[in-house]
C-alpha cells in the first residue's frame, strides 16, 4: 500500500505550477461585528428561527429554569457530568424533583443500551457562543463526551454571555485551536433536522429533537 | 454516436418526457435558488467571500503534496490511521480489510459522495457485510435501488407520495404513510437499531485540516455525528483534494457551502474530528481511519487548468441553477456527480471514451460559475474538456481525449472554417443562401423545426445594405 | 468572468461595426438600425466588408484550431483605436474575452488583447460611451427584454438594456418570472440537445407571455432567433425584435 503512496505524491509532484503558497485575506470575516445587545438578539434569533429554545438568565437562576423546564417537558432521566460545575448545580437542584440524574462517569460500553433507550436529555455546557451564525461551540471530552450531546432526544445547554464571540474565526483564535485540538469540536445549530423528503422540514431525525438553551449573563 | 452518448440521449429524452421529474426538480430548484439568494444579501460582502473562499482551495492545491504528508503526520500524532488508494479498487479493499480485523457485519454509512464514487455499499456486499445508508436521503435512495441524484438532495427527485409507496413496499409492518414527519420518524426508529448495532461507520470527509489533523463534517441530521461516533471503528474517506492547509481556512468554506446549497447560514452540526478515544474519555470510536483516493485526482492536478476542477467543496450550487439540471434531474447524467460539476469532473475520472458528451449537455449560460463559491470557472471548463473531447493532437492530458472526434463532425468544422476565414466564399454563401430565399429544414434543422420556425435568409445581408449605405470598407 | 469596463473620456469620432454573422444573413435591420442609432450621436460607423463571423460556433464545440483561424480572419480589420461596436453580447463576449485564451501563446496575442480591449457591446456602448438620451415618440406599449446570458454574466451590461428602455417615455418595461434563465439556444447547444432546449424554450415563453408584453426584445439574435421562432411556431402574438430596432423605430423622428 505504501506504493500508493509514493506513487500519488509523485505525481502530484510532477504538476506543473505548483509550490507558491496564495495567500487569503480574512477580513472579510474579521470585519464581521456586533454590540453585545445586537449580539444577544442575533443570536437569539438565529438560534429561534431553527427552532431553538433560548431562555435568558443568569448565573444564579438557571438551574431553577432548568428544573422546571424538565419537569415540564416531563423529562424522566437527565444524563449530565459527574465534576463539572454546570453538572453539579444540576445534581443538587433536581435532588428535589422527580428528575433522576445520571452521570455519564462510564465508559460508553458499559450503558450503551441505557443511554441510547432509556435517557430523556442530556445537559452539557456550551465553551462560546457564535453570533454571526447562531451556534453554540462545544468541546467533548472526559467530563462531557461525544455522545451526550447527541443522542438523547433533548438537549440543554449552559451558555454565557461573555462567551459569544462574532465568528467562528475569532472562537478558533480565542481557543488557540489551531495549536492543538480537543478530540471532538462542535457547532450545533439547532435541533437534529432534515428536508430529504421534498424538502419538508422536521426536526428530529438522528440527533436531539429538541434544542434548549440556558442563555446566561 | 458512440454508444454511451447514445445512451444519454435516452436517458435525457426519458427524463424530459417523465411530468414527476420535470415537477420535481423545477420545484426544487426553484427553492434553493431563492434560498440561496436570500443568505447573500450583500454583494459585495460575497464576492470577498468567494475571492477568499477561491484563495483557500487555490492555495490548497498549490501545496498539495506537501499538505498530504502534513495532514498525514498530524493525523497520525493524533491517533488517526492513515490510507492511500490510487482507484477505488484499492479503496474497497482497504476498508473491506479494515472491516474483516474487526469481523464487522454491519456497516453504517454517513453521507459521502467518494463512497458513491467506489460503490462501496455494493462491494461490501458481495462480501456479506451490510452497509447502510444513514442520511434519510440516502436511505430512501438506496432502499429503492437507486443512485443519488443530488450530491446534496439523494432523493430530490422524488415527491412525499413515491417515499409512501416505497416505504410501504419495503419496509414490514410500514403502511402507506404520505406525510414527511411520519416517514422521518420510521426511518429514525429503523435507524437508531442500526446505529445501536453497527461494527463500523463510514463517512466522508468536507475538509481536512492539514495543519491540525483534523477532518471537518457538516450535516443537519446527526447521521454524521453518530457514524463516526458511536461504532467502535470510524472510517472517514475523501479525494486527496479535501485538505486545507490551515484551521481557519475551514471558516470561509464553512460559510460559503451551506449557504451555497441549501440557503442555510449554518448546518445544524460542525463535526471536527481529530482522533479516537483518548484516555479518560467516554465515548468515541477506538480507532479512526483516514482513507485518501486519488481515482484520477492527480491526472488532473497536473494540468493548472484542470486543476481548478478540484476547488470544488460538493455544494451543488451549480446543478441547483443549472437550467439543464432542472429539466432532465441527476439520474440523466448517469454518473455520481451530476450536473455542471460533474460534467467537468467525470470526463476527467472515467475518460472521454465514457463521458465525453457530458461537457456538450450545457447552453454555456454561466450560471454555474456565477453561483460557485470558490470560483472554479466551469464554463471556460466546460470549453476547454469540449476540445480535449475532439482533440486530434494525442497529446491531450484528459484520459481519453480525442474519443468524441468523429469524421463528419471534424469535416463540417473544417467546411466552416473554410467558407469563414475567405471573405470572397463568405459572402457567395450569403448571398446564394439569401437568392435560395431558405435552407430546407433537414439533418440537425429537423430538430430546430420541431418547436420552432425555421429562420429565412433576409432579401438583402447586413454586407449588401451596408455597402449601399456605404459604410462597408 | 468579470467584465472589465474601460470608457474612453470623450466621445469617439468613429466606431467599427462587427455585425455578427446572425444580423447579416436573418436580421440585417437590426444592424440597419444599430448603425442609424450610432450616426444619429454623430459617430461615423465604419463596416469592414470582409467580416464574418467571430468564431464563437466552432470554440464552443471545441474546434479551437478552426476557431482560430477564422478569429485571426476578424482580427486585422479593425487597426487603430477605433471602438468596436458589437450588436450582440455574446459574440462581444468571444472577442473581448475568449480571443484571450484562444491566442494566448500565439505570435498575433498583443493584437488580439489590443482588439479585445476595444470591444463593445451596442448597449453598452450606447449608455457608457456615449451617454444617449431618447426621446420616446412611440405610441404606449409593453415591452420586455430578454438578455442573452453572456451579456449578462460575461459582458455584465443586462443594466444598460433596461436602462435604454427605460428611457423611452411611452414604454411600460415588464418583467417575467425566471427572466436571468437562459432561453435553451446556447449555439450549436440548440442542435446537439434538441430536447434539452426545446424544454427551455417553450418554459421561457410561457414566462414571457404571462407578462403579456406586446414586444419582446433583446441583444441578441441567436436569443431573438430561439426565442421567436418558438413564438411563431405556437402562434404568439408577441412580437420579437433586436434593441436596436426598438430603439430606432421609437426615436426616429
Amino acid at each position: 500500500m505504501s506504493g500508493s503512496r509514493e506513487n500519488i505524491l509523485r505525481r502530484l509532484r510532477d504538476s506543473r505550477e505548483t509550490g507558491a503558497a496564495v495567500g487569503r485575506d480574512f477580513t472579510v470575516i474579521e470585519d464581521l461585528q456586533w454590540s453585545g445587545d445586537e449580539a444577544v438578539a442575533r443570536f437569539t434569533g438565529l438560534m429561534r428561527a431553527v427552532n431553538t429554545e433560548v431562555h435568558e438568565t443568569t448565573r444564579e437562576a438557571w438551574p431553577a429554569k432548568l428544573a422546571e423546564l424538565c419537569v415540564a417537558k416531563q423529562v424522566m432521566r437527565l444524563a449530565l457530568a459527574a465534576d463539572t460545575p454546570v453538572g453539579q448545580a444540576a445534581r443538587s437542584v433536581l435532588l428535589d424533583t422527580s428528575v433522576e440524574t445520571v452521570a455519564y462517569s462510564r465508559d460508553i460500553e458499559d450503558w450503551r443500551e441505557e443511554l441510547f433507550f432509556q435517557v430523556d436529555a442530556g445537559l452539557s455546557t456550551a465553551a462560546g457562543g457564535i453570533v454571526e451564525t447562531g451556534s453554540l461551540f462545544l468541546q467533548t471530552g472526559p467530563d462531557e463526551p461525544r455522545l451526550l450531546s447527541l443522542v438523547p432526544p433533548i438537549h440543554f445547554v449552559v451558555l454565557s454571555r461573555a462567551d459569544f464571540a462574532n465568528t467562528l474565526l475569532e472562537m478558533l483564535r480565542r481557543h488557540d485551536l489551531a495549536a492543538g485540538m480537543p478530540t471532538n469540536v462542535l457547532l450545533i445549530s439547532g435541533p437534529s433536522k432534515t428536508a430529504d423528503i421534498e424538502q419538508t422540514l422536521v426536526y428530529g431525525v438522528h440527533g436531539p429533537r429538541q434544542l434548549v438553551v440556558l442563555l446566561t449573563d | 454516436m458512440d454508444k454511451p452518448t447514445r445512451q444519454f440521449h435516452v436517458r435525457i429524452q426519458e427524463a424530459l418526457n417523465d411530468p414527476q421529474i420535470r415537477a420535481n426538480f423545477r420545484r426544487a430548484m426553484d427553492g434553493l435558488m431563492t434560498k440561496r439568494a436570500n443568505m447573500f444579501p450583500d454583494p459585495v460582502e460575497l464576492e470577498r467571500l468567494r475571492d477568499l473562499g477561491a484563495a483557500v482551495r487555490r492555495n490548497a492545491l498549490a501545496q498539495l503534496p506537501e499538505l498530504l504528508e502534513r495532514l498525514e503526520a498530524k493525523c497520525a500524532e493524533n491517533g488517526i490511521t492513515v490510507h492511500w488508494a490510487e482507484s477505488v479498487d484499492e479503496a474497497n479493499r482497504i476498508v473491506l480489510d479494515i472491516c474483516r480485523r474487526h469481523s464487522a457485519k454491519s456497516v453504517i454509512k454517513g453521507k459521502s459522495m467518494v463512497s458513491e464514487e467506489m460503490e462501496l455499499n455494493h462491494y461490501l456486499g458481495e462480501f456479506g457485510i451490510e452497509a447502510l445508508e444513514a442520511d434519510l436521503g440516502e436511505y430512501i435512495v438506496q432502499l429503492a435501488g437507486q443512485l443519488p441524484s443530488h450530491i446534496v438532495m439523494p432523493a430530490i427527485h422524488m415527491n412525499t407520495r413515491q417515499i409512501a409507496e416505497l416505504f410501504a413496499e419495503k419496509l414490514e409492518g410500514v403502511g402507506y404513510i404520505e406525510d414527511a414527519e411520519e416517514l422521518t420518524k420510521v426511518a429514525r426508529e429503523i435507524l437508531r437499531h442500526k446505529f445501536f448495532d453497527a461494527d463500523v461507520g463510514v463517512s466522508g470527509v468536507n475538509f481536512a485540516v492539514a495543519e491540525t489533523g483534523s477532518l471537518v463534517l457538516i450535516e443537519n441530521e446527526g447521521n454524521g455525528r453518530l457514524t463516526t461516533t458511536a461504532p467502535p471503528v470510524h472510517v472517514a474517506v475523501t479525494g486527496i483534494e479535501k485538505v486545507v492547509e490551515n484551521l481557519e481556512d475551514v471558516t470561509p468554506l464553512l460559510s460559503l457551502l451551506p449557504r451555497s446549497a441549501t440557503g442555510q447560514n449554518v448546518t445544524t452540526y460542525v463535526n471536527m474530528i481529530s482522533g479516537p478515544r483518548r484516555d479518560g474519555e467516554r465515548d468515541g470510536p477506538q480507532e479512526v481511519h483516514l482513507l485518501l483516493l486519488d481515482n484520477g485526482r492527480t491526472r488532473i492536478h497536473a494540468d493548472p487548468e484542470l486543476r481548478q476542477t478540484l476547488q470544488c467543496i460538493r455544494c451543488s450550487a451549480c446543478m441547483n441553477h443549472c437550467p439543464v439540471y432542472a429539466r432532465i434531474g441527476g439520474h440523466a447524467y448517469g454518473t455520481v456527480y451530476p450536473g455542471p460539476i460533474g460534467e467537468i469532473l467525470m470526463p476527467q475520472i472515467l475518460g472521454c471514451e465514457e463521458v465525453g458528451a457530458l461537457p456538450g449537455a450545457s447552453s454555456l449560460c454561466g450560471a454555474c460559475g456565477e453561483v460557485c463559491p470558490v470560483r472554479i470557472p466551469i464554463p471556460k471548463m466546460l470549453v476547454r474538456l469540449r476540445k480535449e473531447a475532439v482533440d486530434n493532437t494525442g497529446a491531450s492530458p484528459v484520459k481519453g481525449g480525442g474519443a468524441q472526434r468523429s469524421f463528419g463532425e471534424a469535416a463540417t468544422w473544417k467546411g466552416w472554417e473554410k467558407v469563414h476565414a475567405s471573405p470572397a466564399l463568405y459572402r457567395l454563401a450569403t448571398r446564394t443562401a439569401t437568392a435560395m430565399g431558405g435552407l430546407p429544414a433537414l439533418g440537425p434543422l429537423k430538430t430546430w423545426a420541431s418547436v420552432r420556425e425555421v429562420p429565412k435568409p433576409a432579401a438583402k445581408t447586413l454586407h449588401q445594405r451596408l455597402e449601399e449605405r456605404g459604410n462597408s470598407r | 468572468m468579470e467584465a472589465e469596463h474601460a470608457y474612453p473620456g470623450q466621445r469617439p469620432r468613429q466606431v467599427y461595426l462587427f455585425g455578427t454573422c446572425l444580423v447579416d444573413l436573418f436580421f440585417p435591420e437590426a444592424g440597419v438600425d444599430t448603425v442609424s442609432l450610432l450616426e444619429r450621436e454623430g459617430v461615423k460607423v465604419i463596416y469592414p466588408k470582409d467580416q464574418t463571423c467571430c468564431g464563437q460556433p466552432a470554440y464552443n464545440s471545441g474546434y479551437h484550431d478552426e476557431a482560430r483561424i477564422v478569429a485571426r480572419q476578424q482580427v486585422r480589420l479593425f487597426p487603430g483605436d477605433a471602438p468596436v461596436v458589437v450588436p450582440s453580447g455574446s459574440c462581444a463576449s468571444m472577442m473581448k474575452h475568449h480571443y484571450l485564451d484562444l491566442f494566448r501563446g500565439e505570435p498575433d496575442f498583443a493584437d488580439v488583447e489590443a482588439l479585445s480591449r476595444r470591444v463593445y457591446e451596442l448597449t453598452e456602448f450606447l449608455v457608457r460611451v456615449l451617454n444617449v438620451r431618447l426621446n420616446d415618440l412611440g405610441a404606449p406599449e409593453k415591452v420586455a427584454i430578454h438578455t442573452a446570458c453572456h451579456a449578462r454574466r460575461e459582458m455584465g451590461v443586462a443594466g444598460d438594456a433596461d436602462a435604454l428602455v427605460d428611457q423611452l417615455a411611452n414604454v411600460e418595461r415588464v418583467g417575467f418570472t425566471r427572466q436571468t434563465e437562459c432561453c435553451g439556444f446556447g449555439g450549436t447547444f440548440a442542435v446537439k440537445h434538441g430536447p434539452i432546449s426545446a424544454a427551455m424554450v417553450s418554459e421561457k415563453v410561457d414566462c414571457i407571455e404571462a407578462a403579456a408584453p406586446d414586444r419582446l426584445v433583446g441583444g441578441d439574435c441567436g436569443c431573438l432567433m430561439n426565442i421567436g421562432g418558438h413564438m411563431r411556431h405556437r402562434g404568439s402574438p408577441v412580437k420579437v425584435q433586436h434593441i436596436a430596432s426598438l430603439l430606432w423605430e421609437r426615436t426616429d423622428g
